[in-house]
């Protein structure tokens, strides 16, 4: 099953995430900012990443950027979290390599679905 | 599917506290001259988290509440919007506002309707904004409804299905196409989940063999969905890359004219799309009883759970611990299973290698509990902030030692204390800007807390360089109020000191901030509570420095051990006084008081335990015995003693969660020879000298108590 890196500040967002991925049987790895999670990357491995577009240390769209600068991350799916007060993000976030985004606020059907049209 | 998202309220709670003061403490440290943009960054961040949590969760009073500060936030790190005192006030107060939102949602309690309205129309003036004045509690995030959500099957398109048609599409990306880590491929899968699905592939645009690069995208595809879906459910499927691609749709009937650009190319190759292996409908079965069990705790919000946050290296320094213990345990098995007298040495090196695996596993899991100071620390700017700005006062604030750790219990009961002597110190200790001057002093006054630790205690100290206490004045005061004899002689310590009597200000008159009976002896006694201690020493004209000394646990106590017949008994070190050989000549009886002792200036009951405790004394004959004085909140008392011991830590046992609350013992312990010795309880006993049968006071310890 696809491995997926899950990059979120806020630790209830993680974990809403995780669960919703882990019931659906994917193997998640959790990351709190875009420095940890370039970390935890490097390692390499995963199928999808999503990210949270607002966190310390490195927010998500320097993440996409940094990610795709990997030679293991060139083509790997990376999605944003975004929320719809933000559509500039959008912009940014696919300038920057992104794939596509996802629109909070978090609903766990939305983001299975999402996932299946990445991760086959 | 359906997933439970109320399991994660709690943690949504706890990060929302923490983003609360992490945006209090910014809005607190930003200079309204030069905003730090990193600062104000945070603020903001924390203020989106909360945001998003909320409307996940549906809290759409906190979400809308949250939306105004966003957009002000917003504005002010952009710098559409300058960074006013009045604007960090408005701001500060919507903190207020947003925690005790989300403290009353959290304990199911009604929100304050008023105060929302109030702090939204503050927001809503400096957003320029008509205050529309009304706390909104159904209606939905002003502003950002969720227009898009993303979700498959979107619906509301007005096109309607192409009279079962289908629709002919054509689909030229750019040949930057895969490094956004889309690929064709899933887009057709995504396809085939709508319908079945016919693609031809347009291979005209690739270049030479030897130019040929495969990362760039340099095909483009004509597709034939044969399904009856809406024009805006295929255009899904190209959402991530409509800007990055030639998009074309139609109807299927209409698809005879193709355009132009498609005709040429010639080698146009049909290729059947792989049936997705399995293709699941879009949407699947919730987790069929594979319910994963990382629920946590106390999830479904309701009542606060009391939770920690553990440092992993904690924990991975116990795992290291425990895996010694085993080891150490397997070895002493081993010498146990074939034991002969030549192992003697070895049985010794086991055992003292055991004393110490279990010190260091005891050190480390109180080291669990222990949280850094700064949390206890994190209101303190804000009420500087606060009350210098409404006495007219400029103060420093300096916060050092924020990491240094305590107990979590012995930290969230010190917060009040702390609160008040460091509001008393903006109060009482710092003066006027122009009194400072007058007196040659920056007129900037500085307040430090620090913390530290020293021995087996925590030591806060907070200092002002202030005005100090006028000895003179309070002692007159004392006096006046009959606390201290005309003409005794008092040493400087004790007579600060008496700034802790209930009723004794230095403060002729009362403010907004002090002087209302919430005093010194409040704090003081809170501290005694926690086993604590608290000193004065201050300088007329140069300020005062109030020093707090605190366990680190409340599990463990420093104890005086003694002996009454043949049971040992400990009393609290902290509440003893002296310890003095009985001179015959100063006891005294009083006529349905029992037996007083002259001590000092005054008089002090004494306490018979083995009368108490119906015991059988080794010695009954008060002169030339031991006695020992003690004192809880400025009563004192001698307890009568057959035989003092020595003085050492013990880990407090519930008397009540063992056996049943006596009145006049705390607590119990297990001394190290297996017996066990019961902790008096001070306060217990000298209510029960003054004829009192009242239940015994028990320093509330309501998770520092491991199950004995």
């Amino acid at each position: 099953m696809a491995k997926i890196l899950a990059v979120d500040d806020s630790a209830s967002m993680r974990q809403m995430v995780t669960y919703t991925l882990k019931q659906q049987g994917y193997e998640v790895t959790e990351a709190v900012d875009g420095t940890d999670a370039l970390t935890k990357a490097k390692a390499g491995g995963f199928d999808l990443v999503i990210t949270d577009v607002n966190m310390p240390k490195m927010d998500g769209i320097t993440l996409v950027r940094e990610l795709r600068g990997l030679p293991t991350f060139k083509f790997t799916p990376i999605l944003l979290l975004t929320t719809e007060s933000a559509p500039e993000k959008k912009q940014e976030g696919k300038a920057a390599g992104a794939t596509g985004w996802l629109v909070k606020p978090f609903d766990p059907d939305q983001l299975v679905n999402t996932i299946k049209k990445v991760v086959r | 599917m359906s997933v439970d998202l109320s399991q994660f309220l709690q943690t949504f709670f706890e990060e929302s506290f923490e983003g609360l003061d992490t945006m209090e403490s910014g809005l607190l440290e930003l200079d309204p001259e030069r905003p730090d943009p990193e600062t104000l960054n945070n603020v903001f961040r924390a203020a989106h988290s909360i945001k998003g949590g909320a409307g996940t969760f549906g809290l759409t009073a906190v979400s809308d509440f949250t939306h105004r500060m966003e957009t002000l936030l917003d504005r002010l790190r952009d710098g559409q919007q300058a960074v006013t005192p009045d604007a960090v006030n408005v701001l500060l107060n919507a903190v207020d506002c947003l925690r005790s939102m989300l403290a009353a949602i959290q304990s199911d309690q009604a929100l304050d309707a008023d105060a929302i309205s109030t702090a939204q129309r503050q927001l809503d003036e400096q957003l320029g904004q008509t205050p529309t004045g009304t706390a909104s509690g159904a209606s939905g995030p002003a502003g950002d409804t969720g227009g898009d959500r993303g979700s498959a099957g979107g619906g509301g398109d007005a096109t309607p299905p192409s009279g079962g048609g289908g629709w002919w599409i054509r689909f030229e990306p750019q040949p930057h196409l895969f490094a956004t880590g889309n690929d064709p491929r899933r887009l057709f899968l995504a396809l085939q989940d709508l319908g079945e699905l016919e693609v031809e592939c347009d291979t005209s645009g690739l270049p030479p063999f030897e130019q040929l690069d495969p990362e760039t995208c340099q095909l483009a595809w004509t597709l034939r969905l044969y399904a009856d879906v809406t024009e805006a459910a295929v255009r899904e499927v190209f959402e991530w890359v409509e800007d990055d691609a030639r998009l074309e749709i139609r109807p299927l009937e209409a698809a005879g004219t193709e355009p132009a650009a498609a005709a040429e190319g010639g080698a146009a190759a049909a290729v059947a799309a792989e049936p997705a292996a399995g293709a699941e409908a879009a949407a699947p079965a919730g987790g069929e009883g594979r319910k994963s069990a990382a629920r946590r705790g106390g999830a479904g919000g309701g009542g606060s759970s009391s939770s920690i946050r553990v440092d992993t290296e904690k924990i991975d320094a116990l795992i290291d611990m425990v895996g010694e213990l085993v080891i150490t345990q397997s070895m002493l098995s081993q010498i146990g299973k074939e034991f002969t007298a030549e192992r003697l040495e070895e049985l010794q090196d086991g055992l003292a290698q055991l004393e110490r695996n279990t010190r260091e596993l005891q050190e480390n899991v109180m080291r669990i509990r222990m949280v850094p100071i700064s949390f206890a620390y994190s209101r303190l700017p804000r009420i500087v902030h606060d009350t210098s700005r409404a006495l007219g006062k400029a103060v420093d604030f300096q916060m050092e030692g924020e990491q240094t750790e305590l107990d979590k219990t012995v930290m969230e009961k010190i917060i009040d204390p702390l609160v008040h002597l460091v509001r008393n110190s903006v109060d009482h200790g710092i003066e006027l800007p122009e009194e400072r001057a007058a007196a040659g002093k920056p007129e900037t006054g500085t307040i430090t807390i620090e913390a530290y630790h020293k021995g087996g205690n925590i030591i806060i100290e907070i200092a002002d360089d202030g005005r100090g206490i006028n000895r003179d004045k309070l002692l007159g005061k004392a006096r006046a109020a009959g606390l201290v004899e005309d003409g005794s002689e008092l040493a400087d310590e004790q007579i600060y000191d008496l700034i802790f009597h209930p009723g004794l200000s230095t403060h002729d008159q009362a403010t907004e901030y002090s002087g209302r009976g919430v005093g010194m002896d409040v704090v003081k006694r809170n501290v005694r509570s926690l086993s604590g201690n608290i000193h004065v020493r201050s300088t007329h004209g140069q300020g005062t420095t109030i020093t707090i000394s605190l366990p680190l646990t409340l599990s463990i106590l420093d104890g005086q051990l003694f002996r009454v017949g043949d049971q040992t008994y400990i009393i609290p070190l902290v509440s003893v006084i002296e310890s003095l050989q009985v001179d015959a000549s100063k006891v005294s009886r009083v006529t349905s008081r029992g037996e007083v002792y002259h001590w000092r200036e005054g008089y002090v009951p004494i306490v018979r335990l083995h009368e108490l405790f119906d015991t059988e004394p080794v010695r009954r004959e008060l002169g030339g015995g031991l006695m020992v004085i003690v004192e809880d909140e400025d009563t004192y008392l001698g307890v009568f003693v057959d035989d003092l011991l020595d003085q050492q830590q013990v880990v407090i046992k519930s008397l009540e969660a063992n056996y049943l609350q006596v009145p006049g013992i705390a607590g119990a312990t297990i001394l190290g020879d297996g017996t066990v010795a019961l902790i008096l309880d001070i306060a217990g006993l000298i209510e029960m000298s003054r004829g009192g049968r009242r239940q015994p006071y028990i320093p509330d310890r309501e998770d520092s108590d491991e199950a004995a």
